[in-house]
């Protein structure tokens, strides 16, 4: 400990002078015998210290700080041209997806109608078929039974003749007994 | 047992490096400490900043904190252009910051607890700002003398305030972080040697009772440690702001 001590009680033993501190008696900090050295050197220090800072350290952060920066903005693009290709890719699969669609309702209507068509035609042909058959069949039966009828009139007209014979024993005009058989077919 | 609380700002030559005049130019603890203060930004901004890494480790991050929070200050008060000052004013904060806190350990020398060095320190920053400020704007330098909207009439009063106030700058500059270094380490200094001063004059009971001061220096400490980043910065807004007037004059 140093002799020197302002303010503070004198404890213990000893004469405190001024002249035989470790201080030359002084307060320090306004000594201006030391202020040339301080100047010297806080003038090289200082200069040293920002030839550093300015040449080296300052760039050298900024470089680290910029690659950063840089590298962000990189992944940020790069997750947006990303997320912009999918886009696009999710919107040419929905476009394809509905135009996949129409194209099956086309189809899908356009084979309807072919079918249709198809049955429909067949099915007049059918009918064409069926109508002429029936027609035929109509005829024919108009044919039969106009044969039938007329054969019932030529058997009636028989039957009537010999019934006649038999009852009165004479053979009647075979006109008269048509004529009587068609009045009693019409009647 | 006695409390020299002026003891720790001695400066003592360690050898000497020559003569100016009658001067003698010595090597002293002042100047180790200087050039370790130096040494130490040198290693945290170039050393930290090796590994070039994208997510920064501690080192790197101390080193890119310190490069952000100087740039984003010069940017809030001196503006864009204030980045041309931008190597000098980190300079200024990273030797004022760290030579403080090296100044905190114990047995240690603090840097800026004379007032020569920190009067060097203020007129750098004077005479940058007075010669930036005349380079750039000329004549026009001057309104920063002529606040704009005062009536004519009182004019020269503020005149001769701002001017004053003007060269009176790096005096409050400088005295500002002296003072407060050295009233700071006084009071460790005069709190520490309590305890050992009770210790030594009364016994046992004298070493019940430092735990007070003991207790008091732990709290002064910590103090202590903000004070050392508070002064550098508001050393190193200071100069932002007085940079600002050369960049932009004309209030």
């Amino acid at each position: 400990m140093a002799e020197k001590s302002p303010g503070t009680p004198a404890k213990g033993t000893g004469a405190h002078t001024e002249a035989d501190g470790g201080h030359g008696g002084g307060f320090p900090p306004f000594e201006s015998s030391t202020f040339a050295s301080q100047l010297v050197s806080l003038a090289i220090a200082f200069v040293a210290l920002y030839v550093i800072v300015s040449r080296f350290a300052l760039p050298r952060v900024e470089s680290v700080i910029d690659a950063r920066q840089n590298a962000i903005e990189g992944d940020l693009a790069a997750a947006q041209k990303f997320k912009d290709e999918s886009d696009a890719a999710l919107k040419a699969y929905e476009t394809e997806l509905a135009a996949a669609r129409s194209r099956a309702q086309a189809i899908g209507s356009e084979t309807r109608e072919k079918l249709n068509a198809a049955a429909e035609a067949e099915r007049k042909t059918l009918e064409d078929q069926l109508t002429a058959k029936l027609a035929a069949a109509e005829k024919q039966i108009a044919a039969t039974r106009e044969a039938a009828m007329s054969n019932v009139r030529g058997i009636a007209a028989d039957a009537a003749g010999a019934i006649v014979q038999r009852l009165t024993g004479v053979l009647p005009d075979s006109k008269t007994v048509s004529k009587a058989v068609d009045a009693s077919l019409k009647g | 047992m006695k409390i020299d609380p002026i003891h720790q700002f001695n400066i003592e030559p360690l050898f000497t490096i020559g003569h100016i005049g009658n001067q003698t130019i010595a090597f002293t603890n002042s100047s180790l400490y200087m050039f370790l203060s130096v040494a130490v930004i040198s290693l945290l901004m170039i050393g930290g900043m090796a590994g070039r890494q994208l997510v920064p480790g501690r080192l790197q991050s101390i080193a890119e904190i310190s490069y952000e929070f100087v740039a984003s200050t010069i940017r809030s008060t001196a503006g864009a252009e204030g980045m041309k000052f931008f190597p000098l004013i980190f300079s200024l904060f990273m030797f004022i910051c760290i030579s403080n806190l090296i100044g905190i350990i114990p047995y240690t020398f603090t840097v800026s607890s004379h007032i020569i060095v920190t009067a060097a320190l203020a007129l750098l920053v004077f005479f940058t700002v007075l010669i930036y400020g005349l380079y750039k704007n000329g004549f026009k330098f001057f309104k920063i003398f002529v606040p704009s909207g005062v009536p004519i009439y009182i004019l020269p009063l503020v005149m001769f305030i701002e001017i004053l106030s003007f060269f009176l700058r790096p005096v409050s500059h400088s005295v500002r972080l002296f003072a407060n270094m050295l009233a700071g380490h006084i009071a460790l200094k005069v709190f520490a040697g309590f305890v050992a001063m009770l210790g030594v004059s009364l016994g046992a009971v004298g070493w019940i009772g430092g735990v007070l001061p003991l207790a008091l220096t732990v709290a002064l400490t910590a103090l202590e440690l903000l004070v050392a980043f508070l002064q550098a910065y508001v050393f190193a807004i200071l100069t932002c702001i007085y940079l600002n007037d050369a960049i932009h004059p004309g209030h």
